[in-house]
């Protein structure tokens, strides 16, 4: 007996896979048409390569040959036709690309690289803040980032807190605590000195170590190592 | 336009009750037609100030409340036929107040009055700040002393933070009225002075009332002292302040008690 090994037979396996096709509508008259396409193409010379286009005969009553000279302008152009959608199946030879039916529409998505969103210039932190009225009693002005300016008076029981220096263009009988984040370099400035407390980077006096020869002038604070200096401006 | 005023000044018992009574008898004395409004609700004073006390009714928690019509609750003054009173709740306290109702009643007055004049409670909290909430001016009363010039600081700059007015980016007009002012002692040293006063305020000046025996005499009788004695120092001085809030240029003075002929025969005759 004469065995026959018949060899396995191989599955033939198939996968569903949907592309994105360009759907051209040729109209009368074609040769304009065709003008168009060549204007696109001048555009951008690789626009349709390696991409899947469709002619969609339907606004449009072409004769067989007429449809064979077409797909070969359009082959002239470098443009291969996948399927013909819209014409009668008698139409066809089968030397042209085959019918597709059941085309459903989609939106074209440019997918051009996304530039980076020119993003507005982040500001940079201001670094001072300016108060063009009086600070009043029970106010407080915290200020973190920098240097606190303001252009009146600061009330007794008002107070302003700054990361960098204080400068009062009138009278200080609140407190000023400048240099909270730890910059010993910041100084207090005001054209008048009746602070009720005076603080710089943590170190502090209050009213009544404020030597009293100084009280009611221009005076500015400052620190000489750990020791707080109040001198005046003039 | 109806302007809403608030008369408050932080501190208490340095005159914003008799100064709206006074300030508010005199503008009605000039043919304007005010309203008096008292926010100090259960501690009431201006219903005995304008001598009102035994016609209250309603009052403003029954209107914000909706117990009462506004019109049931205003109290029309027997001596001046353009002034009225709205007065406070004494049984009720400030938590009664609400922002919505003191809001509806302000808008309410606005088109009935020429002049809406808010007496505020001392203190910053409730009571305060919901009289001086709708305002589109303040008189600041503060007494020649240090405590109570802070405090009318720190009201200024409520009025310049919690208004309606300064929400929405505009300014409250500002006014300080300095009662009490002894401008003999002022001369010791022993007052701060005007300048001083003005200086730590920053606030343009509206009147200076001299310290007085006609206010408690005034208000002893139930009467603002514009109207109880007119020719008085403290009712000059309140009748120039009314006349600078409508807009009138009126030289800034400080009045003084005249001193009658017999006095001063009597005072030579002493010395």
């Amino acid at each position: 007996m004469d065995a026959i090994a018949k060899p396995p037979r191989q599955l033939v396996r198939m996968r569903g896979r949907s592309y994105v096709a360009f759907v051209f509508c040729p109209v009368v008259p074609i040769v304009g048409w065709l003008e168009e396409i060549d204007a696109t193409l001048a555009r951008s010379p690789g626009f349709f390569v390696g991409k899947p286009v469709v002619l969609d005969l339907s606004a449009v009553e072409l004769s067989q040959s007429a449809i064979a000279h077409l797909v070969a302008s359009l082959e002239q152009r470098n443009i291969r036709v996948l399927g013909i959608e819209g014409v009668d199946e008698a139409h066809l030879t089968s030397s042209l690309p085959p019918l597709l039916t059941g085309g459903r529409p989609t939106v074209l998505m440019q997918s051009e690289p996304k530039k980076p969103e020119a993003k507005p210039e982040a500001k940079p932190k201001p670094t001072s803040l300016l108060l063009e009225s009086p600070v009043r009693s029970g106010q407080s002005v915290v200020f973190a980032d920098g240097d606190v300016t303001v252009l009146g008076s600061v009330g007794s029981g008002a107070e302003i807190v700054a990361g960098g220096s204080i400068h009062i263009y009138g009278a200080l009988r609140g407190r000023a605590m400048a240099g909270v984040n730890g910059n010993s370099a910041a100084r207090i400035y005001c054209q008048k000195i009746e602070a009720e407390l005076l603080a710089i980077d943590g170190y502090y006096q209050t009213a009544e170590d404020i030597d009293a020869s100084l009280r009611n002038r221009p005076a500015q604070a400052w620190l000489e190592g750990d020791i707080m200096k109040i001198t005046a401006l003039n | 336009m109806a302007k809403v005023l608030v008369v408050t000044s932080g501190k208490g018992g340095v005159g914003k009750t008799t100064s709206t009574a006074a300030l508010g008898a005199a503008l009605a004395q000039m043919g304007e037609k005010v309203v008096v409004v008292d926010f100090d609700v259960g501690l009431r004073n201006l219903d005995l100030v304008m001598g009102a006390e035994r016609r209250v009714v309603f009052d403003l928690i029954n209107v914000v409340q909706g117990v009462a019509k506004l019109s049931q609750a205003l109290i029309r003054d027997k001596r001046l036929e353009n002034l009225w009173l709205l007065p406070a709740s004494q049984t009720r306290d400030k938590d009664a107040l609400t922002d919505e109702g003191v809001g509806s009643i302000i808008a309410d007055l606005r088109t009935r009055f020429d002049w809406i004049l808010c007496d505020s409670p001392a203190g910053i909290e409730r009571g305060a700040t919901l009289a001086m909430r709708y305002a589109d001016e303040a008189v600041v009363v503060t007494n020649p002393e240090v405590s109570s010039v802070r405090d009318s600081d720190r009201i200024i700059g409520m009025l310049d933070s919690k208004t309606v007015k300064a929400e929405k980016g505009e300014r409250v007009e500002k006014h300080v009225l300095i009662t009490r002012y002894d401008s003999a002692r002022a001369a010791r040293g022993e007052m701060l002075s005007i300048e001083d006063i003005l200086e730590i305020l920053a606030t343009p000046l509206l009147g200076i009332i001299p310290e007085s025996q006609d206010v408690l005499r005034a208000s002893n009788v139930g009467s603002p002292v514009t109207l109880n004695n007119a020719a008085s120092a403290p009712a000059r001085a309140y009748i120039d302040a009314a006349r600078r809030l409508m807009g009138e240029t009126v030289t800034m003075m400080v009045p003084t008690e005249r001193i009658g002929l017999m006095n001063r025969l009597l005072g030579r005759r002493a010395a």
